[in-house]
């Protein structure tokens, strides 16, 4: 099977799927970039991380749209389309910029299906790039998926490899509902096997990255290789683990991690969104009432610290919770007093 | 109101300095970005150092700006701390926001400088706000927005606009166009590409002017700045200018015309132009700029190696300055 980075993968869905159904189009800042330059070169950027590579010069302006930096407008504009019967790809370039937005997905999108009483759907991805790692500093390298997952009426998807990454964005694209669509900006890079054909990923459905007896850990995003990390360190001194990726965080698929747990009596999770009202809190707040008999020790989180992200790498570098912050709270959790 | 005309041979001088040490540390941080030695991802202000210069040389310590992701440029402009503010930029915790901030966060209260912002369009609205506490004190001072040509697609920038048309409030909005945002040229992305226009839209005055030219955008400040203090209220200054380097450091520039950039250097260099300016009217020696320009070198230089000798953050600093911990 052909080896593809996560951003190759993710190119791949956006080609394959445009081809399918013309009713796709892709708009966001610079998704193709070069318009109104002077080099004439057409296809100057597609997209600031490569995704939308190839999209123009194939499907032309009317379905890859540059946009000018306004982000209301173009989140609104993808729901206005979605209503009349398109199925947008919008992109926000980074995560963090969503705050200029959060009205179009938090008030519109989100709510359509539920207050026009089911009389629309409103088949919208927002693609957006997130995710500390790279000193891009306290408003570039925010997740923001814990915010979002809060918000009712919105599918959340959080890929953190190639073959998630395909499968789920092809889901997204045919999903009825609007979906916010996370890539990790450290993920890009990551290569795995993906298959050339379209295939999906469903939502809801957790992935059971490692297999083990010893620990439940569920991880998110850029977190699911370093726990992988953790966790083969650990499989030396015969600790073992289950690993689970939820890939959706919205559904969630609470059944895989509380089957888990049920088996190993002990959980940490792992999460680069801030500690206060995040996927970890809220992951430890299902297990502690759906499971709360099976669990032999306290649920362990691991987090980033409540702060902003800091620039400095000194400093980004003990903010991003590491395979090794990973490694010490398994063994932590294998502590019985 | 001050006039370049009037401005006596230091102040010219100092403007002239000013420009010509934005123009070196950018130029010399160009060169160490290609060492991979500083973090993140890093906006030049080379080229456009005319407008931040003439903007703040009508501006003292108690008049505020809000900047953008391209802040260097009005940052020193504004008084900023040369060598801390390369330290900022390196990451280092003698840095002027202690490393936290880094490049596109670069901030000095002290000096009235409010922030650079790394949200397009995220300025204009402070800076509105800034302007309401002039207002309130006297209209003694003024608040700068700076703002791209891409910014003025913002809504946030729209709504700062007419509030600050609505309030009456001394805000003066400086839109550099340098006829990009990112990949994209403002032909296409600026509807009408009349971005004076749009602030007539909300009703104050609008000037456009030459980037290049300090004098130019020195004397367009005062303007705007005389009205404001005189209690007329906001007034935008749409400068024409381009950048020497890509949107960022790394940027391959695909979307310009190979020879774009050599030739602007050529048409559109502020420095060049206060020296032609300064040789016809005789306000300056070229012998006095000259040792400007050596002088510049030298301070960058040791900014540098300052910047690179510095201490990073230590853990204690990653939770410093936050008001809640868990
Ligand atoms: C809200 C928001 N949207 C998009 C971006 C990404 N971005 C950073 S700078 C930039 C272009 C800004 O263009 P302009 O205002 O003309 O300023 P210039 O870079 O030319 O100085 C874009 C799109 C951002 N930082 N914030
Ligand atoms: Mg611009």
């Amino acid at each position: 099977m052909p080896q593809l980075t996560m951003r190759d993968a993710l190119n791949q869905a956006l080609h394959q799927e445009m081809a399918r159904d013309e009713r796709i189009i892709v708009l966001g800042e610079d998704v193709s970039g070069g318009a109104g330059g002077t080099s004439g070169e057409r296809e100057a950027s597609g997209g600031i991380f490569g995704v939308t590579k190839g999209l123009l010069p194939k499907f032309g302006e009317g379905r890859v749209i540059d946009t000018p930096i306004s982000e209301s407008a173009i989140v609104g504009a993808a729901a206005g389309a979605a209503l009349a019967g398109l199925r947008p790809v919008a992109e926000i370039m980074f995560a963090d910029f969503v705050g200029v937005c959060m009205d179009q997905i938090y008030n519109q999108i989100a709510k359509f299906r539920y207050m026009f009483g089911g009389k629309s759907t409103c088949p919208v991805v927002i693609r957006m790039a997130m995710g500390a790692g790279m000193n891009m500093g306290p408003q570039h390298s925010q997740t923001i998926y814990s915010l979002l997952t809060a918000v009712p009426g919105l599918k959340i998807v959080i890929p953190s490899n190639a073959y998630d990454a395909k499968g789920l964005l092809i889901q997204a694209i045919r999903d009825d509902d609007p979906v916010i669509f996370f890539e990790h900006k450290a993920l890009y890079p990551r290569k795995g096997e993906v298959p050339e054909n379209a295939y999906t990923v469903a939502f809801g459905e957790a992935s059971l990255v490692r297999q083990g007896e010893h620990v439940t850990v569920v991880a998110i995003a850029r977190m699911v290789p370093f726990a992988e990390r953790a966790i083969d360190a650990l499989a030396k001194e015969g600790i073992t683990c289950d690993l689970i990726d939820p890939r959706t965080t919205s559904p969630l698929d609470e059944e895989t991690i509380i089957e888990s747990v049920e088996g190993t009596g002990r959980l940490v999770i792992v999460d680069e969104s801030p500690p206060r009202c995040g996927m970890a809190s809220d992951i430890a707040a299902i297990v502690a009432q759906k499971a709360f008999h099976s669990l032999k020790r306290p649920i362990i989180q691991v987090t980033p610290p409540h702060t902003p992200i800091p620039f400095a790498p000194a400093l980004e570098r003990l903010y991003v919770p590491g395979p090794p912050r990973i490694e010490a709270a398994i063994r932590q959790a294998l502590k019985d007093e | 109101m001050t006039l370049s005309v009037n401005l006596g041979n230091a102040r010219l001088l100092r403007a002239y300095r000013q420009m010509r040490l934005i123009r070196e540390f950018e130029e010399r941080l160009h060169v160490e970005i290609a060492t991979g030695e500083i973090p993140g991802f890093t906006h030049l202000y080379a080229g456009q150092e005319a407008i931040a210069v003439g903007v703040c040389e009508q501006l003292t310590e108690s008049d505020y700006i809000v900047s953008t992701h391209r802040g260097h440029g009005h940052c020193i402009a504004k008084g900023c701390d040369v060598g801390g503010m390369m330290k900022e930029i390196y990451g280092r915790k003698d840095g002027l926001c202690h490393g936290k901030g880094g490049s596109m966060h670069i901030a000095d209260m002290t000096k009235g400088m409010l922030g650079a912002n790394a949200i397009v369009g995220g300025g204009p609205p402070i800076a509105v706000g800034a302007a309401i506490a002039c207002k309130l004190r006297g209209n003694r001072f003024v608040s700068v927005a700076f703002g791209g040509d891409g910014s003025a697609n913002q809504g946030t920038v729209f709504e700062a606009m007419n509030m600050a048309v609505v309030l009456r409030v001394p805000a003066i909005f400086v839109l550099e166009n340098n006829g990009y945002s990112e990949h994209t040229g403002a032909a296409y992305a600026v509807g009408s590409g009349d971005l004076a226009g749009r602030a007539r839209g909300f009703g104050m005055p609008a000037e456009c002017i030459d980037g290049a030219d300090f004098h130019a955008v020195y004397d367009a400040m005062g303007r705007a700045v005389a009205r404001a203090k005189n209690g007329e209220g906001p007034s935008t200054i749409e400068a024409t200018i381009t950048r020497y380097y890509g949107h960022f450091e790394g940027d391959p520039q695909n979307y310009r015309a190979k020879d774009e950039v050599a030739r602007l250097r050529v048409t559109m260099d502020c420095l060049k132009r206060f020296r032609e300016r300064a040789a016809l009217d005789h306000t300056v020696a070229q012998a006095e700029l000259d040792a400007i320009d050596v002088e510049a070198v030298a301070l960058i230089d040791a900014a540098v190696r300052d910047a690179k000798a510095a201490a990073p953050p230590v853990e204690a600093d990653l939770y410093s300055d936050v008001y809640i911990q868990y």
